[in-house]
Order: structure tokens, then C-alpha cells, then sequence
């Protein structure tokens, strides 16, 4: 054994460096295993933007592309469905779309860029059902007094053809309306919106 | 610090931890005179960590599919996030594992590691090397690459080389007519889960039969027969902290060729990751030239070398039981050695010419086990085999007849 | 004992350097991997050259457009015929079973041609195509006898035709051995500039082969360095503590 005393603060010293020095090293080495989790290239080519054509689509009419994996629907309101919006706003609980569940382009009456046109994501806010397409303004027994919009079949919560969900319903937030841009008149790139939003 | 102390006392009062932590690490009293062969038992166990780590996250995206295999590869290297830091991590860690664990294996033959009371370490030493060999076999049909299949090919044929059973074991081995998806599919089963729980095992029984004896010294000097008045031993230190910072340091240069490998080498000059293999499996195409990983190259030299039929016995089935032989006579060593002193330090000079031609026997019967075979290969070949059974046959004889050292009482470093 | 082990290494280590193949002589490729320029001409040349039977179908279209410098506009506009989104994987229409029913032996993928078969091979065999009247398709190759490919770049490289040799074997036989190939009838590039395209190819499906390849340079040198930081520490780190034992 060594006759010197031992140098503790030293050692200290160099415990503490190495101690530091191989904790960044772990923590560099521990990254690429927790970033492989990920979405890889192929999973964020699938979630990649799709193009919907709406050349053909009728008033009153409502088609549905996915995106993600997800419903999206693309419903042409008629004059009778944009009309009955804005007396629906006692009713909502989110009227002016206050929560962030659409890019800014959609924060207005109609929740869309062009006024008859909703694009919106057709899973409810509540736990992920997709709810049914009511259009026809007749009394439902789940509302009295429909105006139409769509229906969730799970636990009953409604949303009207802006997307916006009713007062006391267990949804608690508007349809989600994803990232768009229209390429031309008749031409809607959903997914991509040139990074506007 | 107080609460910390409390919360060790209450694991204490219902596990032993920190009974475990002296037992093992900081009251392990371990020679003093450890030297460089001693770096490689923890070398190995890092390597094993490493192993199953990226093992797990390859996993994750690998799909055992024929139809898939391939391409799954391509899109851990390409599409997931640092999945090809994750492949060639576990590609060059099967070849570091084999030159660890070759490195390991070599320090017990320098120092007399396997000699009493030691035999059951080397048992378990040796059952481990069997493990990883077959760890490895499995591992390499999971690309699916054309070296993959013809290997495996090779390999499950020679099993078809016995007598009687073969052809049987064989179709039983693949569970097809031929290596198909359902082999592909076991045999990822058999990597995945079952070898590396058997390792697991095998490694904490190999720990602590070694921790129950003490380790051995480069100057095979048992430490315990010199104690001091408080019953340790004079020339040991505890394991912890000695060892475990200067195995920090050991494993920090390990990292570095690791890196320097695994960085600017990963295909190893076609040795780590073979060119053929970057083809998807074809059961129509053989490719030019097949030739096992280099770790299993020596064994290949000397299942090839022989070259004679003996009665009803074919040349192929010999091979087989030469090669098989080579690894389980490694069993014996214990009982074929009758040296009187364990380390080569104090052995003489016929030990020593022995243990070098046997290593150069092994280098170049590895290096043989890579070439196409010609006549004057085999012939090589054939010395080589015979140099490396003549290490362990004759052993009884030169290691009695040898002349030996006085070995001193305490270590010298 | 430390120069017992050096001294064995040193006598086996030329044993290793004997270990390469011997076969035709390769000319040298010399890509240069950081040359972006050559790799989007070798990227042009094979999606119009190769890609009408050859398949690249572990590269997707925008990784070959990130890392090669190429906006996702050009890459569409360029590179692209038939349609796809520049997220997909670089596959074309006809799939193994058609190939091999179509020419008898399936084009195969190349995306990682270059792992397989090496630079050095692949820039020698795409110049050595020769005028062979006894193969389906007219030519044969000096790397690659009896291949099943046409001479695809032939517009570019023109014809070339085969230098035999005569030479006597052990028993007083003739045989005609080709020694080389030569330019028979000149292509719209002059050999020189052929030889660049070839180069710039090869450079491409090298590339594609293993596309991080120069990121994981890189990226190895800084690990070098931080364990060579992280060693001075552990080293210095143990003779502290090792101070006691002596």
C-alpha cells in the first residue's frame, strides 16, 4: 500500500469528470435508440398529403378520401345548410371555433376557405367513433330540433355541417379541419397547405 | 443522503443488496496482478448487453418473413431514424463478441484459468461458446441474403452427413423440404428468445462459479492461501473500485476500435458483412464462392480437410465428427492438462511451443476456411488439424514431461 | 509475452493481404462520393437508362432529392414518369415474374448493386460491352461473359469489338483468349466523356447502395474524438485510484 495520504478532493475531481464526460456519452449513445421510435420514411411517406377532386361534387353531397389513415370528408354545403349556421351559435360549445382544432384560414362562420365547401376529419372529438352523416333539417330523437350535420352513433355526441359540437354532449371540441390548399378550383391538396398554418 | 440510506436500509431488511454489492464487487477480493488478457470477461459482458439492447430496437422493425426479411432490412438501414447505426452496431457486435470471447478463452489457456477448482467455470465457459455459436448460426439466416441461405444450407447438410437419422434431422432441423419461411421464422424464434435467455443463464452461473472459487492470475497463484490477519487475501484488492475504473478505462479503448469498426469498416472488407449477402436469398443461384463468418472459418477448414472415406463412413460425415470433435475435446482441457503449475510463466519450453503452434494452427486454419480449396489448402488444412488435435491429445504427456519454474508465494505482478 | 502475440500477428497478417480473389483485371472507378454534381448526372443516366428494366426499390425519390441536393419540384419534374408521389420507393411497373417470363432471367434490383458486386466491377463491366454475334441480344462482356443485358448505352459509348489472342496451352492446343475490347464504331460521346458518364453512374449506385455513408463518416470522427476525451478521464481516473496498490 502506498505510504501517501489520499488525494480525496482529486479524486473527487475526477470522479465527478468522468462520472460527467460518460453520462453525455450514454445520453448521445441512448438517442438513436430512443429517436428509432419515430415515424420512419415510410410511415411519414403514407401520412404523405392527398389530392381530392371536386369537380364532380352536387350540392348537399358529401364524399369522403383518407389521409393519415384517417376519414376525411369534403361536404358541398347547399344554401339551405350555410343558412341555418349562424342560428345554431346558442347552441354550440365553441360557436367562434376559439380552441385550435383548425388552421386560421377556417377560423370563421363556416369553418372552411371557400364558403360551401367543409373539409373536415370525420373522427369525433369525443373517443375516435366516425359519426353518421344526418343532412335532411327534420327532428331526430336525439335532437328535436335538427338543422342537420353529423351524428355519433357511440355516445350520441352532434356536430352541425360546420363541424361545430353542440352544448352537452360528451365531445368536447369541434371537428378537427387538417391543413389544405386548394391547387386549382376543383383541385383540394389535403395535408398540405404550403406551410401556412 | 440520509433518505437515500433509509431507502437502502428497507431494501436491505427484504433483499439482499447490498450483501450482493459486497459479495460481489466491493468486498470481492480479486490478484492484484490482473494484466491486459484480463479485460475481456467484463469486455464480453458489455458486448452481450450490447447485443440484446439493439438486438431488441432491430426487432422492432425486422419482420421474419421470407417475402419481407430482406427488404425490412433495407428499411431499418434506410427509412427508420438511426436504424442503421442500430444494425451495424449489432453486426459488428457479433464479430466483437467472437474475438472477445477467442481472447477470453486464450487467457484460461495461458494462465491454467480451467485447472482445479476452476473445471466448472471452464464448463460453463465452454457451454457459452456453444451458445453463441448457435446464437450466431441463427442470427445469420435472418437477412435472408444469399450468404444467409447457403450457408445455413451447408450447415443444416451436414447434419444430413450421420448415419441413419440425417436425412431425417435434417427436414426435423427446417421443419421443409428445403430452408424456407418456416425455418426462417424458427430460427428467429430460437435467436430472439430462446439462446439469449439460455446465455443470460449461462453467464450469471459462469459469474458466480468463478466468484466462488476467486479468480485466477497471470501467475496461477491461489491468493487465498496467504491471507492477512483480517482473512484477506495479501495480494487481493476488491474488485470494486480497482477494477471496475480500470475496466471503465479497458472498455473505453474496447469502444474505440468498436467505433472505429463499426464507423468507417462496418462491411470489414467483406468479412463482418459479406458482399453476397446484400442479394436477397435465391434457392435457384449458388453463389461463387460460400464461406462461413469468419469465426466459424477454422472449424470449416477442418470439416473440409478431410478428404478420405473410412469404410461406410464418408468423408463428409468424418469432417462433421472432426469438427465437432474440435470443439468438445475443449471440454477436457481441465483433465488433459497434468501440469503441476498452472501458468505458462512458470511452464516450459515444450508448453510454450505447443500453445503457439496451436494458436498459429487456429489463425491459419481460419484463414484457410475462407479460401476456395486447392490441393496444396487442403494439404495445409489437413497440418493444421493435426497441429491443433495434437495440442489436446498429447497434452497428457507434454505437460507432465515439461519442465517447470518455481512458482513464487505471492504474486509479482 | 506481449512480443510473442505481436510477432505471430505479424507473420499471419500478410496471409490476410493474399486474400482477394484473382479473375479479370478492373479498371480503378475513382467516384468521388462528395461530388453532388456527378451523383445527380449518374442519378439521370440510370432513371433513363436503367430503370425501364431495373428496379431501385429500397431508394425513395425525396431521400435521393435530399441528399443529392434536388428540390422535390425537380425531382417530379426529372426524374419521375409514371406518376408516383416523391415520398414512394424508386420500383417501376415490371415485377420479377414479368422479367423473368419476358428475357428469361428477371432484370435484378440495383439499389444495392455496388454493395454486391463493388465500384471497381461495376465501372468495368458498363465499359466493356463487345460485338457477339453467337448472344441473343448481339453483345457480350469482358467482366460479365455470356450476361444476359443488352448494351444499353450504346448511343452514347457506340460499338466496341473484341481483341482475341492466341495462345498455346500445355498440350500444344490453340485457344483464342480475349485480351481486350476496342472501339469499333464511335457513340455520340467520345470515349473520354463515356468514361465520365459511366463514372458518375457508378458514383450514383454507389450512393444508392448505402446512401448515409458519408454522414456516418462524419459522424464516426466525432465519436472518436469524444471517447480519446472520455479515455484521458477513465485513464487518468484509474491511476489516481491505483496509486494505493503498489
Amino acid at each position: 500500500m502506498s505510504g501517501d495520504a489520499v488525494d480525496t478532493s482529486k479524486r473527487r475531481f475526477l470522479i465527478a469528470a468522468t462520472t460527467v464526460v460518460g453520462g453525455v456519452g450514454a445520453v448521445y449513445t441512448a438517442v438513436p435508440f430512443v429517436a428509432s421510435w419515430m415515424p420512419s420514411e415510410r410511415a411519414k411517406a403514407a401520412g404523405a398529403p392527398v389530392e381530392a377532386d371536386i369537380s364532380k361534387l352536387e350540392a348537399g353531397q358529401m364524399i369522403r378520401v383518407q389521409w393519415r389513415g384517417k376519414p376525411v370528408w369534403i361536404l358541398k354545403r347547399n344554401e339551405e345548410m350555410l343558412a341555418a349556421l349562424p342560428g345554431l351559435d346558442d347552441r354550440l360549445r365553441d360557436p367562434a371555433s376559439v380552441d385550435p382544432q383548425q388552421p386560421d384560414y377556417a377560423q370563421n362562420g363556416t369553418r372552411s376557405i371557400k364558403p360551401e365547401i367543409l373539409i373536415a376529419v370525420g373522427i369525433c372529438t369525443h373517443l375516435g367513433c366516425s359519426p353518421t352523416f344526418i343532412p335532411e333539417a327534420l327532428p331526430q330523437p336525439y335532437d328535436p330540433d335538427w338543422k342537420g350535420g353529423f351524428f355519433c352513433p357511440c355516445h350520441g355526441s352532434k356536430f352541425d355541417l360546420a363541424g361545430r359540437v353542440y352544448n352537452s354532449v360528451p365531445a368536447p371540441l369541434n371537428l378537427e379541419v387538417p391543413p389544405h390548399a386548394y391547387v386549382s378550383e376543383t383541385l383540394v391538396l389535403i395535408g398540405d397547405d404550403g406551410g401556412i398554418s | 443522503m440520509g433518505m437515500l440510506i433509509n431507502f437502502r436500509d428497507w431494501i436491505d431488511a427484504r433483499f439482499p443488496l447490498t450483501k450482493m454489492w459486497e459479495e460481489h464487487l466491493s468486498k470481492y477480493y480479486a490478484p492484484k496482478n490482473f494484466n491486459f488478457w484480463y479485460y475481456f470477461g467484463s469486455l464480453a459482458l458489455l458486448v452481450l448487453v450490447l447485443q440484446i439492447v439493439t438486438g431488441i430496437f432491430l426487432t422492432m422493425n425486422y419482420k421474419p418473413d421470407a417475402g419481407q426479411a430482406f427488404a425490412s432490412v433495407e428499411y431499418i438501414m434506410r427509412d427508420v431514424e438511426w436504424g442503421w447505426l442500430i444494425r451495424y452496431m449489432h453486426s459488428t457486435g457479433a464479430t466483437a463478441f467472437f474475438l472477445v470471447v477467442y481472447l477470453h478463452m486464450f487467457r484460461a489457456l495461458l494462465y491454467g484459468s480451467y485447472k482445479k477448482p476452476r473445471e466448472l467455470i471452464w464448463i460453463f465457459g465452454m457451454m457459452i461458446y456453444l451458445a453463441l455459436m448457435a446464437e450466431a448460426f441463427f442470427g445469420y439466416l435472418l437477412p435472408w441474403g444469399q450468404m444467409s441461405y447457403w450457408g445455413a444450407q451447408v450447415i443444416i447438410s451436414l447434419f444430413g452427413a450421420i448415419p441413419v437419422i440425417g436425412d431425417d434431422l435434417s427436414l426435423w432441423i427446417r421443419g421443409d423440404f428445403v430452408i424456407s419461411d418456416v425455418t426462417l421464422n424458427r430460427f428467429f424464434a430460437l435467436h430472439v428468445i430462446a439462446v439469449p435467455f439460455v446465455l443470460a443463464i449461462l453467464v450469471v452461473v459462469h459469474i458466480l462459479a468463478l466468484h466462488e472459487v476467486g479468480s485466477n492470475n497471470p501467475d496461477g497463484i491461489e491468493i487465498k492461501k496467504n491471507k492477512d490477519e483480517n482473512g484477506i487475501p495479501k495480494d487481493g484488492i476488491p474488485f470494486h473500485p480497482y477494477y471496475s475504473v480500470k475496466d471503465i478505462a479497458g472498455v473505453v479503448v474496447f469502444l474505440m476500435f468498436f467505433s472505429f469498426v463499426m464507423f468507417f469498416v462496418p462491411e470489414g472488407g467483406g468479412y463482418l458483412l459479406e458482399a453476397p449477402n446484400f442479394e436477397p436469398a435465391d434457392p435457384l443461384k449458388t453463389p461463387e464462392h460460400i464461406a462461413p463468418v469468419w469465426y466459424f472459418t477454422p472449424y470449416y477448414a477442418m470439416l473440409r480437410a478431410v478428404t478420405i472415406d473410412i469404410g461406410p463412413l464418408s468423408a463428409k460425415f468424418l469432417g462433421v465428427i472432426v469438427m465437432g470433435a474440435a470443439v468438445v475435446i475443449l471440454f477436457f482441457l481441465p483433465w488433459l492438462d497434468r501440469s503441476p503449475v498452472k501458468s505458462i510463466r512458470y511452464r516450459g519450453p515444450i508448453c510454450k511451443i505447443m500453445l503457439a503452434l496451436f494458436v498459429i494452427a487456429f489463425v491459419v486454419l481460419g484463414w484457410l476456411g475462407t479460401q476456395a480449396p486447392t490441393d496444396a489448402k487442403t494439404l495445409m488444412a489437413q497440418i493444421g488439424t493435426i497441429v491443433y488435435f495434437a495440442f489436446f491429445l498429447l497434452m497428457p504427456i507434454y505437460t507432465k514431461i515439461d519442465s517447470t519454474k518455481p512458482v513464487p508465494d505471492r504474486v509479482t505482478g | 509475452m506481449k512480443k510473442h502475440v505481436l510477432a505471430i500477428l505479424l507473420f499471419v497478417a500478410p496471409v490476410f493481404a493474399m486474400a482477394g480473389g484473382g479473375g479479370v483485371h478492373l479498371d480503378k472507378a475513382n467516384i468521388d462520393p462528395t461530388n453532388k454534381e456527378s451523383l445527380q448526372r449518374g442519378a439521370r443516366t440510370f432513371v433513363n437508362y436503367c430503370m425501364g428494366c431495373h428496379s431501385a426499390r429500397y431508394q425513395r425519390y425525396n431521400r435521393l432529392g435530399r441528399d443529392l441536393g434536388i428540390s422535390d419540384d425537380d425531382i417530379i419534374a426529372n426524374l419521375m414518369f409514371t406518376g408516383e408521389k416523391v415520398g414512394d420507393l424508386m420500383d417501376i411497373a415490371m415485377t420479377p415474374v414479368m422479367g423473368k417470363k419476358w428475357f428469361g432471367a428477371a432484370p435484378p434490383d440495383l439499389t444495392l448493386v455496388a454493395r454486391v458486386r463493388g465500384t471497381d466491377w461495376l465501372y468495368t463491366y458498363l465499359r466493356t460491352f463487345y460485338l457477339d454475334d453467337s448472344r441473343p441480344f448481339g453483345v457480350n462482356n469482358e467482366v460479365f461473359s455470356n450476361v444476359g443485358m443488352p448494351n444499353v448505352l450504346w448511343e452514347l459509348q457506340g460499338w466496341q469489338r473484341p481483341i482475341y489472342k492466341t495462345v498455346v496451352d500445355d498440350e500444344g492446343h490453340e485457344h483464342q483468349v480475349l485480351e481486350g475490347v476496342e472501339l469499333l464504331k464511335a457513340g455520340s460521346q467520345t470515349p473520354a466523356e463515356f468514361d465520365r458518364t459511366i463514372r458518375d453512374l457508378v458514383n450514383f449506385l454507389a450512393y444508392m447502395g448505402e446512401p448515409i455513408k458519408l454522414e456516418r463518416q462524419s459522424l464516426g470522427i466525432k465519436v472518436m474524438l469524444f471517447l480519446f476525451v472520455f479515455f484521458i478521464f477513465a485513464y487518468l481516473l484509474k491511476k489516481e485510484y491505483w496509486k494505493d496498490i503498489h
